[in-house]
């Protein structure tokens, strides 16, 4: 790892003496000369169509690609990360500013190499370092669904993309490193579901875009770590691993209750908040009973990554259990009712404190977020009327937000190490202002 | 020395068994009822009048129903801006909401005592011009218009002005005159009646309205004069469940 990060360095290096010497890379980036093979149209049929609405669903394609309130799969939503905003493009079939023009080869190439109609490397903010697991039949099926949706003459702005990262030599070599095109290929010695599960979470749904740290350069983890959790992009969110025991991983879960997070937002042992809220609600809450249960089949089976992995509590010292003596007299007073005089919760309904890892994990964030912003889990056909979390931002300052959470980090049987208030400021950047 | 040592040992022990207890009380009784799942919004919205340090938080008990549907919806897409609202209500449906908007709609809540008056005779007079006969000649309606007649606000869309702070009608007004209160459904009716008032005109009314006592027993006007339900048909026709 350290090796390629160096090599990553280096090639950074070298690039950037290049652009000094003002050497052009537009030649590398530019789209290749003559057009694109137009394949002719291929008749779709109603059961590939319904097919093609059903995978889209399950990549939650309209997730990222339709904007705030906009029309959906128009494209225009911002994704703002370290390299620069990027916006999404359109995606319905119009043919000046959407895929109106696209082939199903077209679609295919996106999907499979990340490579645009005209052949422009596509940066990985679009997740086909997953979807190059889709198969072509699968593919088509949602490019022909999407070719049936009303289009939307919507042109989006383009992209804000920072140097050194807008030099698209440095796209490809970042392809030639983190990049390998291949459709999923099932395990052999697995069972089918087994292996359905495994298409769906590494490909389709694209998991891993979230679950997963990015190095430096935006890539994330290797399958070796994949699905290890990490901090989402431009979010204040922490998607957690969905292979530690302290985490999120699935282990020691019943696969019914996998299921039922999966699909209706809630279980007895955990609420889905933020961005996997959305996921729950536009895309996985829609998968078949079949398709529900081969993705938790799949990821009861991940591997634990650190299965000895024991949670720290701070040491008991004076000063330490007067705060928790603080945050007690918080929480007796803001939580109590709804999260029980012993963090036991009313499952399924109002999450249990004790023993909850979204509370308990390393990173505070999303328990800050919660306390902060409150919210209510997706609204789904499997639980229509949430109960919800009212937003503390408000009402508590930011050191009795630490004080009250340190406190229900380390209170019936949980050990979390102690928030700041310097965390919960951080938290609170643009919730309360405008 | 020793026992001092033992002792502060056997106290800290102790208080970290308590902390290791495992819970064995019952689940938290939860009622099911929509009261029970609307708390996240009674934490500001709630019976006393709340002040929080970056808003006013206007009532909505009492409000009609397809106005704080219209408000839910366009919170939480965006379109009314205010991000605490938007962060609440992401991932809710359109059928929730309006359950939601429903209960406020039916609930009935004391009103609190009005303001002491913070205008001057002449600002008095002008905001009682204003609010029962408008400014024709700039094609400024009366409030009464589309308010009703107790200001109580018109079933479904339309709603009250009296029982709010004055420094929350104020700050609405401002957020019009921007063009930020509602985006994209403002062409034709409040956003435009309120780019024609002036500062001293927003805030005379302001002082006035909320200097008045909340008319005992008495509810929002049931229709919209034809005139301005054309003007403001847009609130009107977007109110659909999707």
């Amino acid at each position: 790892m350290k090796r390629r990060i160096a090599v990553v360095i280096a090639l950074l290096v070298g690039l950037a003496g290049l652009a000094a010497m003002g050497t052009s890379f537009t030649l590398i980036g530019a789209p290749p000369p003559g057009k694109t093979a137009n394949a002719p149209k291929t008749i779709f049929t109603k059961q590939s169509l319904s097919r093609g609405a059903y995978l889209a669903r399950a990549g939650n394609c309209m997730g990222c690609h339709t904007a705030q309130s906009g029309p959906a799969y128009a494209g225009g939503r911002s994704l703002s990360t370290p390299f620069g905003t990027f916006i999404t493009t359109n995606i319905t079939p119009d043919k000046e500013t959407g895929i109106g023009h696209w082939s199903e080869e077209d679609f295919w190439k996106a999907l499979h190499e990340g490579k645009s109609r005209d052949g422009r490397p596509l940066y990985p903010a679009f997740p086909y370092t997953e979807y190059t697991k889709i198969t072509r039949e699968d593919s088509d099926s949602i490019f022909a669904h999407l070719q049936t949706l009303a289009p939307v003459a919507q042109r989006n702005p383009p992209s804000q993309i920072k140097f050194p990262y807008n030099y698209q030599l440095l796209l490809s070599v970042w392809r030639a490193i983190y990049f390998k095109p291949g459709v999923y290929q099932p395990e052999p010695g697995k069972s089918a579901e087994w292996n359905r599960g495994a298409y769906l979470v590494q490909g389709l749904g694209h998991c891993n875009a979230c679950h997963a740290e990015r190095n430096l350069l935006g890539a994330t983890a290797g399958d070796d770590d994949a699905l290890g959790g990490g901090q989402i992009m431009g979010s204040n969110w922490y998607a957690p691993s969905l292979t530690s025991r302290v985490e999120a991983g699935f282990t020691h879960w019943r696969i019914d209750e996998i299921i039922q997070l999966l699909t209706t937002g809630v279980s007895p042992q955990a609420t889905t908040s933020g961005p996997m809220a959305q996921v729950v609600m536009e895309s996985l809450q829609h998968l078949t009973k079949e398709d529900a249960r081969a993705m938790a089949v799949y990821l009861q089976s991940l591997p634990e990554s650190n299965s000895l992995a024991v949670m720290n509590g701070p040491a008991m010292t004076e000063q330490v259990q007067a705060w928790f003596r603080q945050g007690a007299t918080i929480y007796e007073k803001h939580c109590q009712d709804c999260h029980g005089v012993s963090g036991q919760g009313a499952p399924g309904v109002y999450p249990p404190l004790a023993g909850n890892r979204s509370v308990t994990m390393t990173p505070p964030i999303n328990a800050i977020r919660s306390v902060l912003n409150g919210g209510y889990p997706p609204s789904t056909t499997g639980n229509p009327r949430p109960y919800g979390m009212p937003p503390f931002a408000q009402t508590l300052h930011d050191g009795e937000v630490a004080l009250v959470l340190s406190y229900i980090r380390n209170a019936w049987g949980n050990h979390a190490s102690l928030v700041t208030t310097a965390q919960v400021d951080k938290s609170r950047e643009g919730i309360t202002l405008k | 020395m020793r026992r001092l040592i033992l002792a502060t040992f056997l106290f800290a022990a102790g208080l970290a068994d308590a902390a290791d207890t495992v819970p064995t009380s019952a689940p938290v009784d939860v009622p099911d009822t929509m009261a029970e799942r609307v708390k996240p919004c009674v934490a500001c919205h709630g019976l006393e009048d709340r002040v929080g340090r970056d808003a006013y938080y206007p009532r909505i008990a009492g409000k009609p129903k397809g106005y704080l549907f219209n408000q839910l919806r366009s919170f939480r897409d965006g379109l009314r801006y205010y991000r605490p609202m938007t962060l609440l209500l992401a991932n809710m449906t359109d059928q929730y909401l309006l359950e939601m908007a429903a209960y406020f709609s039916e609930l009935k809540q004391p009103f609190p005592p009005p303001e002491r008056m913070a205008a001057s005779p002449a600002q008095i007079k002008l905001a009682r011009q204003l609010i029962h006969q408008g400014d024709p000649a700039r094609q400024i309606p009366a409030c009464v218009q589309c308010h009703g007649n107790e200001l109580m606000g018109t079933a479904p869309f339309i709603p009250g002005l009296l029982g709010l702070p004055r420094i929350y009608m104020i700050a609405q007004f401002g957020a019009w005159q921007n063009g930020g209160l509602i985006r994209g459904q403002t062409a034709d009716c409040m956003s435009e009646i309120a780019k024609r008032l002036t500062t001293e005109e927003t805030n005379a009314v302001a002082a006035w309205l909320a200097a008045q006592p909340v008319p005992e027993n008495s509810g929002p006007a049931i229709t919209l004069p034809v005139e301005m339900a054309r003007r403001c048909g847009s609130i009107v026709q977007s109110a659909t469940v999707q």
